[in-house]
């Protein structure tokens, strides 16, 4: 029972931490990332069930970044510090490999959340006559032809609703290598590589075409920039900042952007106060693009990353108190989690839907999603305990950390 | 004992009038009052007339023979005539389903143009959400749209999708709801948010909009309502001192 253990004790024990490392990497497995990426699955989760009363907790309701970012983040962070260990020690062949892997196994979860959409998609549309809604029947036109849809799917090019993560994921770990080579050697450049790539994508509109028509929600080419900058922190970027973030300046900057941006989102719900943004201001920062991760989103982000690093410092006690467990739980197994609340979500719907039920029902299909995601969690360290992965199973844990979304 | 059934005789035919109206107010906080239309307010002071066109797709009519007559655009007519006595209102719709913003500006523009109204109502963002136009293609759409109605002495207001929560989840309708609102802000045009509005009263259990089965009945009476509070928000519009309409 060494395993429970290794989990939550941050000793160096691979040979990474013995093996010279052009870059200082820090040496165990940082549970505040769990932490905070099992909280992104919970809120993606609330998120995903649609017109969701509790979704009114998760952040996106009160600044212009929600979950997502907060994933991407940490997904780059955790990817920079598995695979860039890998990469040191067994070389970029070995490490490409991995990543390559992993960019396989999300394309097998993607397809296989498709089909669950697919069979909710198509269990609705057999019952759905009414009138009010002629023109929304039009959604299910694509199971009229499913020789192009289902290409079209597998190609990524056909995403349905709330599948857009994913894809940008596996198109993220594709371009990974290369850009972990050049963190680990050049990291300013790979940063400031990363950042061009960003904004030529933006001026140039450069993004990748989506069936049936359009483009990627989540654009890779400027979505990319989140990621590298999480894997550029992972590799050691984290210490460099380490004096800036604690500055009171920087946490002052970041408090008061984020008062700016929920008092602007607040205008959006109260539309009666909308006349209180001028006008040259709604000029400036409208449309905030989700597609192309807007400047104002990264901030946000950014400002509450701040903070989070901040309030919450590594090696905090608190960390390892039962009531964080459950999250950390979370989002040490992202991918089964995050595909589990997808399904989740659908079935959520469904039940909703069917039963026609009101503010009740939805608390407690939300509470009940939370709860199976985290007993899901549970089993998958137990299952993991029990393979008897002993120490073998923290670079095997830390794979499917890193790979994770 | 005896007064029972009359009072239930008195009750029953006033009721389902009494709680369709109070569905409809159930509604009022999210109809922007503020809203100014100055060229509708200058044909209703000037010509005593309002002559207003509905640019839209499938969700601006309702299907079935009687289906025009029920769907909001005829109820808006219907509802303003009383709140503008003395005013010639006339409600013209340029109806097309499955027709996107850009189809819509590219077909149908220039015929409203030539019409000229006081006053459009675009209602639109579904189709493009189903059929996964650009956000921001369609907002550039909306916007180019806006400017050239505006230029023509014309009044919008836009009016956004539907609230569905059966197929809720199936079309991601966020992105293009978001345009329809900055849009609206940026150009200073108000904005009916049917999909705020029809999410109240889904939330407040007013109309059990889940109910996937041909329901005339529901879709009658959410299509009067929104038809009601239109003509509130038009009225309110008109009747405020608008900078432009000096005549007042």
């Amino acid at each position: 029972m060494a395993v429970v253990q290794t989990r939550t004790e941050p000793t160096p024990q691979t040979p990474a931490a013995v093996a010279p490392a052009p870059v200082a990497a820090p040496a165990g497995r940082d549970l505040r990332l769990d932490l905070f990426r099992g909280i992104a699955l919970w809120l993606i989760f609330l998120d995903h069930i649609p017109s969701n009363i509790v979704s009114w907790v998760t952040i996106r309701n009160y600044g212009f970044s929600d979950a997502a970012e907060m994933f991407v983040f940490i997904s780059g962070y955790t990817a920079a510090f598995v695979y860039g260990r890998a990469m040191r020690e067994r070389g970029f062949v070995v490490a490409g490999a991995r990543i390559l892997k992993r960019a396989w196994q999300v394309y097998i979860a993607h397809v296989f959340l498709f089909v669950v959409y697919l069979a909710e998609i198509a269990y609705v549309s057999k019952n759905f006559e009414s009138s009010l809604y002629a023109e929304e029947w039009n959604i299910f036109d694509f199971l009229k032809q499913p020789d192009v849809t289902l290409f079209q799917a597998l190609l990524l090019k056909f995403k349905p609703a709330n599948m857009d993560v994913l894809p940008l994921y596996i198109v993220l770990l594709l371009g990974f290598p290369t850009a972990l080579w050049l963190l680990l050697r050049r990291p300013a450049l790979a940063l400031a590589a990363s950042m061009t790539l960003y904004a030529m994508a933006r001026t140039f509109e450069w993004n990748l075409p989506a069936y049936p028509s359009g483009e990627w929600v989540f654009n890779p080419l400027a979505w990319q920039l989140l990621f590298v900058i999480g894997a550029w922190c992972g590799v050691g970027g984290a210490e460099r900042l380490a004096g800036l973030i604690r500055s009171r300046v920087v946490t002052a900057l970041a408090v008061i952007y984020l008062l700016f941006a929920f008092a602007i989102v607040m205008t959006w719900y109260f539309p009666r106060y909308g006349y209180l943004v001028p006008h040259w201001l709604g000029e400036l920062i409208y449309p905030i693009d989700k597609a192309n991760l807007d400047v104002l989103r990264l901030l946000h982000f950014l400002a509450l990353a701040v903070l989070a690093v901040r309030f919450v410092p590594p090696g905090w006690p608190a960390l390892e108190w039962p009531v964080f467990r459950p999250a950390i739980l979370c989002g040490q197994h992202s991918l089964e989690i995050f595909c589990l609340g997808v399904f989740l979500a659908f079935a959520g719907h469904f039940i909703r839907v069917e039963l026609s039920g009101g503010p009740l029902l939805q608390l407690m299909i939300s509470l009940t999603g939370i709860g199976v995601m985290i007993g899901v969690a549970w089993l998958l360290t137990w299952y993991q305990a029990l393979e008897g992965r002993g120490p073998a199973r923290r670079t095997r844990n830390a794979d499917l950390a890193g790979g994770d979304v | 004992m005896k007064a029972f059934p009359l009072l239930l005789a008195t009750l029953v035919p006033l009721s389902p009038a009494l709680a369709a109206d109070e569905a409809c107010e159930l509604g009022k906080p999210l109809i922007p009052v503020e809203a100014v239309l100055p060229h509708a307010a200058a044909a209703v002071t000037e010509r005593h007339s309002l002559n207003i066109i509905v640019l839209g797709s499938g969700s601006s009519t309702l299907p079935g023979p009687t289906g025009e007559k029920n769907a909001y655009p005829a109820r808006l007519e219907a509802a303003l005539g009383p709140l503008l006595p003395g005013v010639g209102v006339k409600v013209v719709t340029y109806i097309k389903t499955r027709q996107t913003a850009a189809e819509m500006m590219e077909q149908e523009l220039q015929r409203i143009e030539e019409q000229k109204p006081a006053l459009i109502i675009w209602q639109t963002g579904t189709v493009d959400a189903i059929k996964g136009v650009d956000p921001e293609e369609f907002r550039q759409t909306l916007d180019q749209g806006v400017a050239l109605l505006q230029a023509d002495g014309v009044d919008v207001v836009l009016m956004n999708m539907q609230y569905s929560p059966r197929t809720d989840a199936m079309i991601s309708i966020t992105a293009y709801a978001d345009n329809m609102r900055w849009v609206s802000l940026q150009h200073d045009v108000p904005l009916f948010d049917r999909l705020a509005l029809m999410k109240h009263w889904v939330e407040l259990g007013t109309f059990d909009l889940y109910d996937a089965s041909k329901n005339t009945d529901t879709a009658e009476r959410v299509h009067d309502c929104i038809g009601k509070l239109l003509a509130g928000l038009i009225a309110a519009a008109v009747k405020q001192p608008a900078p432009a309409a000096e005549t007042r």
